[in-house]
């Protein structure tokens, strides 16, 4: 069975919570792996990070150089590239920093990718079967990879829980020599905060949230009067901002914001894993779609196979009745 | 510049609900309304407008059949001065890799300062683009939500990052960009817009023209193959409502009073 290896992301000098679901999808693949760390950085973050997994890995890879103090995927690429054994399988997270890095990783590595993994049935012969998704989650996948030449494989944050185990006292091996230096027609420059919106969409109880559904910008408005009437705020899924209808700042998903509504009212929302991942605390959840395979109606508490635009005025019309506002 | 855009046509998921066949191994296509891929679209939209402030032309290609030429059209309609279809009964089962390697054969043949492609596809997982970089050795950067060009072949791009944040980087041309949608506002194609470009003649290219073989694209070549499609029972589900639009708003409101929605 081919080694495997985890790459780590980290911040602060604290490893990601995906650095421990690895592990976890590398036994799926072989119960008896030993899966290896991969962490690149630099200076006193990547010590404290290879230290803290320790715990959790019999082997931890450490790859310190200046360049790499700024995950820029274009030089770790080349760095690992460098230190990876031929036919190895080299297992990432699913997120911007990953697809970033491991499509053009499977090609220096020679060998197959696979992204955005979320179920592992294990291995027959040479072959890796996989669970995908396609068509926005409508429908999953399984997926044959030949692993001879080994693999790189992109794995969904939160798809793998974390196996509990007793704490390892790994051993952390220095790989940074073996690397040289690096150098890029990618620099990076600087990281620019998500500006703050009018209305923060984070600290209300009760959102009325809406997608694609809503057609176009005239009717972001009725939202806004359910809203109003449920003393909610109004926030959306990506279709609405790129469209234009609604700022950034309300946008929930995993490249928006998170949220952690008691109750939380999808309309015309489709459920994509992204804008999924943007919604904690287990609140409540209405949907309402046309579709009724819309991928949302798996994860909701409540599901109305509906047309927004027809449901959405008479539910706010009821709650004014049931409220005692009067109508506008 | 020259600039060259990698898009697809896909089944739009907006439109369509997905099932699947009856004999599982695919979904059901009779009906489906497809598109070109939408980060693909945004995509064609940034470079006319690279194209309209630095000079140069844009040329859409896509890898498939002739039933590929409808969205090629529709770009050269928003304003790309080639479609280029790369079609060939051995392009057919190829895996991500042997698009990216057809594609990559097709770079070689001309002199491209700028590839585009959208951020990922329906059916894809956002590989195309990074692995026909690597192949080309060129630089790539993944969802990218803005573009600036600068001096001497060089641009400063913003990926959008986790939490709405955005990385920025400077990128040495040539280089591979994959697109994230909302980086743009891409312009309306009216039916006069496709008639105008309707008898533009799209060139195609097959295997041999590419000095590809069966060794690197294909089902030979292809490593990751999908078995079949499924639906999974993912937990409970939603609890669905099948009254009336009347019934079903009462019991939502009794429902949201229970649960803290009406406070």
């Amino acid at each position: 069975m081919a080694r495997i290896f985890t790459y780590i992301m980290h911040r602060g000098g604290v490893p990601d919570d995906t650095a421990f679901e690895l592990t976890a999808a590398a036994k799926k693949i072989d119960a008896a792996a030993i899966p290896t760390a991969l962490v690149t950085g630099w200076g006193q973050e990547l010590e404290s990070v290879c230290n803290a997994l320790r715990a959790a890995y019999a082997e931890v890879w450490k790859i310190g150089n200046e360049a790499l103090a700024h995950p820029n995927a274009e030089l770790i690429r080349k760095a690992l590239a460098k230190v990876v054994p031929p036919a190895s399988i080299v297992l990432a997270p699913h997120e911007h920093f990953g697809i970033d890095l491991a499509p053009g990783l499977s090609i220096k590595l020679d060998s197959p990718y696979v992204p955005d993994v979320l179920g592992i049935e294990g291995v027959e012969g040479s072959a890796l079967k996989v669970i995908r998704q396609e068509f926005g989650g409508q429908v999953s996948a399984h997926v044959r990879c030949d692993i001879s030449s080994g693999a790189v494989m992109t794995i969904r944050p939160g798809a793998f829980k974390p196996i509990e185990s007793n704490p390892l006292s790994g051993s952390i091996v220095d790989k940074s020599s073996e690397v040289g230096p690096l150098t890029s027609g990618r620099r990076y420059l600087q990281t620019i905060a998500a500006e703050a919106g009018e209305v923060d969409i984070t600290k209300h109880a009760i959102l009325v949230s809406i997608g694609r559904g809503i057609q176009e910008k005239d009717n972001v408005g009725i939202a806004q009067e359910l809203a109003d009437v449920l003393g909610a705020a109004v926030s959306c899924s990506r279709p609405v901002v790129d469209a234009k209808w609604l700022e950034k700042s309300r946008q929930v998903g995993s490249s928006g914001k998170t949220v952690k509504p008691k109750v939380y009212l999808a309309f015309g929302i489709s459920g994509s894993f992204q804008h999924l991942a943007g919604i904690k605390g287990n609140p409540f959840i209405v949907a309402v779609n046309k579709n009724p395979k819309a991928p949302i109606f798996q994860v909701a508490d409540v599901g109305i196979v509906d047309d927004l635009l027809e449901f959405l005025p008479e539910l706010t019309n009821k709650v004014r009745d049931t409220r005692g506002i009067a109508a506008k | 510049m020259e600039i060259l855009v990698c898009v697809r046509r896909v089944p739009d998921t907006s439109e369509n609900e997905i099932t699947l066949n009856g004999a599982g191994n695919d979904i059901e296509r009779d009906e489906l309304v497809y598109s070109i891929n939408e980060p693909d679209n945004y995509a064609v939209e940034e470079a006319l407008q690279i194209a309209a402030k630095a000079g140069g032309n844009v040329t859409v290609v896509t890898v498939g059949g002739e039933e590929d030429e409808e969205i090629l059209r529709r770009e050269m309609a928003m304003g790309a001065s080639q479609g280029v279809l790369l079609t060939d009964t051995a392009f057919n089962g190829s895996d991500g890799r042997g698009i990216a390697a057809i594609l990559n054969a097709f770079v070689q043949k001309g002199k491209y300062d700028l590839i585009l492609t959208g951020v990922q596809a329906e059916d894809g997982g956002a590989q195309v683009g990074g692995m026909l970089a690597a192949m080309l050795d060129y630089p790539f950067a993944s969802l990218v939500n803005s573009i600036e060009v600068l001096d001497g072949r060089k641009m400063k791009i913003g990926r959008e990052i986790e939490g709405g944040n955005k990385e920025i980087n400077e990128m040495d041309l040539p280089c591979v960009l994959s697109i994230q949608t909302g980086i743009n506002e891409p312009r309306y194609v009216g039916m006069k817009g496709i008639r105008a470009v309707a008898s533009v003649p799209i060139p195609s290219y097959g295997a041999g023209d590419l000095g590809l073989s069966a060794g690197n694209v294909g089902p030979a070549a292809a490593k990751v193959r999908r078995v079949d499609y499924f639906v999974p029972s993912l937990g409970k589900g939603a609890e669905m409502l099948n009254g009336s639009r009347e019934e079903n708003v009462e019991k939502l409101v009794e429902l949201l009073a229970a649960k803290g929605g009406l406070k």
